[in-house]
């Protein structure tokens, strides 16, 4: 009975055809929808990771509570045992220390006085040590725009953009002016030795990477930290194992009665992450639907139009004796088929075009001007084992749906008149 | 000759202070006020004070000596504690720089830099650049009057005869015999609370009553705020005009 259906799907293209592109167009959609919302998802998380929060944080009870604000006074003291404690307790996991911090960069004249200066956001890593991990999480070496990595104390990077705007160039003297952890006025000269860009607007804007025990030095935070950051060395968050890790962790560690004390979090409990993802997960939810929705119009639409067509053809098949209940269902396992159909080529065309984004991408900068989100300037679709199914499912309900409408008419004739309107 | 100007100028304050009671319904806000900066009005003065931070994380100490000359003119050097020893900071003006001796750097501190705490005090630098005389920033009213540590006190609201002022409004409490602000509420222009001042201590120097001891807190910080304790006190002091110059930052 399908072979016979397909034959006919396949035969009669006015039969096909229009409902195939329709159902085509719309999984393409979805797919390349899908695929590009789950490629902002990963993008940011995985930005947010690497800039931010890494998949697990480390922090000092109080610091936590304002965490957004990278509350230099709430640090953590004690880091480097900590920091051991970590390595040891989970080596699954590679452990950094970092400190945010706030600032003017100064630039001096010749006599010493400012001949420019911009307010920074610095990021204090291990930077030096031969063994640091920070420079493949933050893939600086593929970043460097100018110059080269500071080799030893005192060096700092900074963005090219903010390079550029402080028309600055390599080897030059720049004095940093922050705040100590107790709040005192800090001041420190640095050199810059090169210029990067990470591609993510927020921290291109201007943002100076200094080694951490320099900044340790000049902001009076000797065996401090403002956090420890824990990657998972596959690089794939993992929320389960981390939510996990933080629980034994702070159990172990952590004291509520004591502000002080260390509280690890997870990436998705940081600055709403959690919140944020649950909306991309509706909105990409919504998206199907609305696609579903306007499908199955355009498709029982394409269906009323059909059925009229094909007006005669049922009536024969009525009057020859077909039940009616066997001919709305043959309506329907035919539009399962051209669903089907629709949704092969759909998803073909709309995997093809995103795993283009995925590897082309687009560039969003101009977007992007003022915005603080740890997101790339680049957004690509990420393509995963979903967005190979992900199509089928608009794509049959959708022509399910149309069929099952518009199929609705047979129920409406009447056999009694079937011969007379056969002869008109 | 300068001793019997000192004594005339103490027999005036006590004259003006012991009659002051009688007079009290007459004088006005604006009246209050003209009192409280001439009795910490002077020419020149250098002083030595201490400030205790009472941070979330434990007390720190820092010492300085400031040399100040007419409302406009100051130069503070930090002496203690080590970490702090040597930095230095000029006002001239509405101008303020600051020097670091470990990056023999000086730096106009300006802007959104004002807003930050003077070494993590509660004090900030646009507190430092305040005008001293109040009554040419704001405008004086009694609103009520209140014992305060003992002492009879005219409670007067100030509002901002000026814009561009740090504190919108400020409340004072003032001694009505020595004129001495005793506490401090200031305000924003919203009316939200930001800093207090409470006077612990009141010293008698050089003929002048002087607050020795005042704790300041900045209500949006955490901690127990910062006490701020003179330790000396040299009014009309001989001060060369080579302090408050920017090469003296760095000498």
């Amino acid at each position: 009975m399908i072979k016979f259906l397909i034959k006919g799907v396949l035969r009669d293209r006015s039969r096909s055809l229009f409902p195939v592109l329709t159902v085509t167009a719309g999984v393409l959609l979805t797919v390349v929808g899908f695929s590009w919302i789950n490629g902002v998802q990963s993008n940011w998380l995985e930005v947010t990771a690497k800039y931010q929060t890494g998949h697990l944080q480390v922090m000092s009870r109080a610091y936590a509570e304002e965490a957004e604000q990278s509350p230099l006074d709430l640090a953590y003291i004690g880091v480097n045992q900590l920091a051991n404690n970590l390595q040891q307790d989970f080596p699954e996991l590679i452990w950094t220390p970092r400190i945010k911090f706030g600032g003017l960069l100064d630039i001096p004249d010749e006599n010493g006085e400012t001949k420019v200066q911009g307010p920074c956001m610095g990021m204090a890593v291990d930077l030096i040590s031969k063994d640091s991990p920070e420079k493949n999480i933050l893939n600086l070496q593929d970043s460097i725009l100018r110059g080269k990595l500071p080799e030893k104390s005192g060096e700092i990077l900074i963005t090219e953009e903010f390079a550029q705007r402080l028309g600055i160039s390599m080897g030059e003297t720049a004095t940093l002016i922050s705040a100590t952890m107790y709040g005192s006025m800090a001041l420190a000269n640095f050199t810059v030795t090169g210029t990067v860009r990470f591609g993510v607007t927020a921290m291109d804007r201007s943002t100076i990477i200094a080694d951490i025990s320099d900044i340790q030095r000049v902001l009076n935070m000797e065996d401090a930290a403002g956090e420890v950051l824990g990657i998972f060395k596959d690089n794939l968050y993992d929320n389960e194992e981390a939510q996990e890790i933080a629980a034994r962790f702070n159990s172990k560690y952590s004291d509520p009665n004591d502000e002080f004390s260390p509280f690890m979090g997870t990436l998705l409990d940081q600055s709403g992450m959690e919140d944020y993802m649950n909306m991309i997960d509706q909105f990409g939810g919504i998206i199907i639907i609305i696609f579903i929705g306007v499908m199955s119009i355009v498709l029982w639409n394409a269906g009323l139009m059909g059925n009229l067509r094909r007006y005669g053809e049922i009536g024969v098949r009525l009057a020859i004796g077909e039940d009616k209940g066997h001919l709305y269902r043959t309506l329907i396992t035919e539009s399962l088929i051209i669903g089907f159909i629709g949704s092969v080529l759909g998803t073909m065309l709309g995997l093809a075009f995103s795993y283009y984004l995925q590897a082309k991408g687009i560039n969003i900068a101009f977007m992007m001007k003022g915005s603080t989100l740890m997101i790339s300037d680049t957004f690509r679709a990420d393509v995963n084992a979903v967005s190979h199914y992900i199509g089928f499912i608009p794509g049959l309900a959708a022509t399910f749906l149309g069929s099952l409408i518009s199929g609705l008419g047979i129920y409406k004739r009447k056999t009694s008149q079937l011969m007379k309107e056969l002869e008109t | 000759m300068n001793h019997l100007k000192h004594i005339i100028l103490f027999v005036l304050i006590v004259m003006m202070t012991s009659g002051s009671n009688g007079k009290d319904q007459t004088l006005s806000g604006n009246q209050i006020l003209e009192k409280v900066d001439e009795n910490y009005g002077s020419d020149n003065k250098i002083m030595v004070a201490t400030m205790i931070i009472h941070g979330r994380r434990g007390t720190r100490e820092v010492t300085s000596k400031t040399w100040v000359k007419g409302d406009d003119q100051s130069f503070t050097e930090y002496l203690a504690p080590a970490r702090e020893k040597g930095t230095k900071m000029l006002k001239l003006g509405d101008q303020l720089w600051m020097y670091s001796p470990s990056t023999d750097r000086t730096i106009q501190i300006s802007g959104h830099m004002l807003r930050q705490s003077v070494m993590g005090s509660d004090l900030s630098y646009e507190d430092m650049m305040e005008d001293p005389k109040l009554q040419n920033m704001y405008n004086a009213q009694v609103i009520a009057e209140e014992t305060y540590m003992d002492r009879p006190c005219w409670v007067l609201e100030l509002t901002a005869v000026k814009e561009d002022i740090a504190y919108h409004s400020r409340k004072i409490w003032v001694d009505k015999e020595r004129f001495v602000a005793l506490k401090e509420d200031r305000f924003a222009r919203g009316g939200k609370l930001l800093k207090t001042t409470e006077v612990k201590k009141v010293e008698n120097m050089d003929y002048r009553w002087v607050p020795t001891h005042a704790v300041f807190k900045d209500v949006l910080k955490a901690g127990e705020g910062t006490e701020f304790m003179v330790e000396s006190m040299e009014f009309n002091a001989e001060i060369p005009d080579y302090i408050f110059t920017k090469a003296a930052l760095r000498r």
